[in-house]
């Protein structure tokens, strides 16, 4: 939630509750939609930690609201980020070392944990892809997130099979 | 260890039943609409013996999408072509509406064909020097339909799948996924009892797949029972179960049972990391 935020700042000073719309404006479906006091939390922290400042402004018909701005600390915090390159793959491993381990300790048979994950992963792809028939074309975020996780499945399920011709 | 989840047995077979043979005893749910009972494909070429299928028991319900999975050379293709009668089976049975067709002779299965199975394949294998039109209305005048009948379901299929307009094209003319959408038009247009499907979207991009994703979801919604080999989840998650074949042998076969959906959507699914 941290860098999401700096970056939104980094385009205008903005208070807690308009960075949540925000944040759902921009990500649409595709971002579940963020709970407003875990936003001011972040908020607090980063100012603690110098990467914002914040500054009460007064209202007339309701309480004052609290306005928070990027420092240079944050701004550069934020380019760090982008500038560094993410996460390789996702290797679902806890599933490889479960398909591994339990086998040799007796509890479970290799075909049976591939036969019961290939089914989660089924049960999965159908939400996805009911997803992604009822998703908003002009929702482009949502659209290609949920096109990511299809692809991401699909290699999991790949994966399967290769550890079914192999270990089996 | 194999699981199979059917056992082997002699289940009855579903109307119609020919003329003069005992009336069978009440089926078990779902009718079947296809099943096979210990089928068995080996190919022998110069002394070598490949076991491809190796006693497979499945069954197809009316109306039922099943969605055949498995590492390649696991016999899902030969399971599919030996149901569809484009080659011997070696042993077993086979039961299609009621009916025994395993022994059938190979006019016997083109008749059967043409009646009750409709085909996909992956390289769509439609007739070059035909137009799309002809192409699709073929298989209903084999079947016996008037040109009136065949032309007036020609018109409708194309129009469902979006492609009226390329019907006096010729298929080479067509991008991949506009010929896949003829080929399943074609095999639509006699109203199958089954459709076998091999790997209909193997060469298709994403959103060509996607659209043939939509057509089969709503000839399965219409009442279109599918019987599908594929290695594209999307397609098989759409089934109402799934059959993983391996070495030969059914290794699962279970209903697909989709995970609980909550109110965020797409955003349960996937966490924006930073």
């Amino acid at each position: 939630m941290r860098l999401p935020l700096l970056a939104l700042l980094a385009k205008e000073p903005a208070h807690g509750y308009e960075l949540k719309l925000a944040l759902e404006q921009t990500f649409g479906q595709a971002y579940p939609s963020p709970n407003i006091g875990q936003i001011y939390v972040t908020l607090k922290r980063l100012e603690q930690d110098g990467l914002v400042r914040s500054e009460d402004v007064e209202q007339t018909t309701r309480p004052n609201k609290r306005v928070y701005e990027l420092t240079l600390a944050g701004r550069d915090a934020l380019r760090a980020w982008v500038g560094a390159p993410c996460d390789g793959p996702r290797v679902r491993d806890e599933f490889f070392v479960k398909l591994i381990l339990a086998p040799m300790a007796g509890l479970a048979d290799r075909m049976e944990l591939m036969n019961s994950q290939r089914r989660h992963y089924l049960g999965i792809m159908r939400n996805l892809t009911e997803l992604q028939a009822d998703a908003d074309p002009a929702d482009t975020p949502a659209r290609l997130l949920i096109e990511g996780a299809i692809l991401h499945l699909q290699a999991d399920l790949d994966w399967l099979e290769r550890c079914q011709e192999e270990l089996v | 260890m194999r699981r199979q989840r059917h056992p082997p047995g002699d289940d009855p077979p579903v109307t119609p039943r020919p003329e003069g043979l005992p009336a069978p005893p009440a089926p078990q749910n779902p009718p079947g609409l296809l099943r096979t009972s210990k089928l068995v494909k080996v190919y022998r070429a110069d002394g070598v013996t490949v076991e491809a299928v190796r006693g497979v028991d499945i069954e197809l319900a009316i109306g039922e999408f099943v969605a055949i999975m498995g590492p390649s050379g696991s016999g899902k293709s030969t399971l599919l072509h030996v149901l569809g009668g484009l080659e011997p089976a070696t042993s077993g049975e086979i039961w299609l509406r009621g009916q025994r067709v395993d022994r059938l002779s190979t006019a016997g299965w083109a008749v059967l064909r043409r009646q009750h199975i409709g085909f996909v394949f992956q390289f769509f294998n439609l007739l070059s020097n035909m137009t799309v039109a002809d192409n699709v209305e073929l298989p209903a005048l084999l079947a016996g339909a008037t040109p009136r009948q065949a032309r007036k379901r020609r018109e409708e299929l194309l129009a469902e799948l979006g492609i009226a307009d390329k019907a006096g094209a010729a298929p080479a003319r067509l991008s991949g996924g506009e010929q896949q959408r003829v080929a399943l038009a074609r095999a639509l247009a006699n109203e199958p009892s089954v459709l076998l499907a091999d790997e209909p979207t193997g060469n298709l991009d994403s959103s060509n797949t996607r659209d043939v994703l939509r057509l089969l979801r709503r000839a399965h919604a219409g009442g279109q029972a599918i019987l599908m080999v594929t290695h594209d989840a999307r397609i098989a998650s759409l089934a109402d179960r799934v059959i993983n074949l391996f070495d030969g042998m059914v290794a699962d076969d279970a209903k697909i049972v989709p995970v609980s959906r909550t109110v965020n959507g797409v955003g349960d699914f996937l966490e924006l990391r930073g």
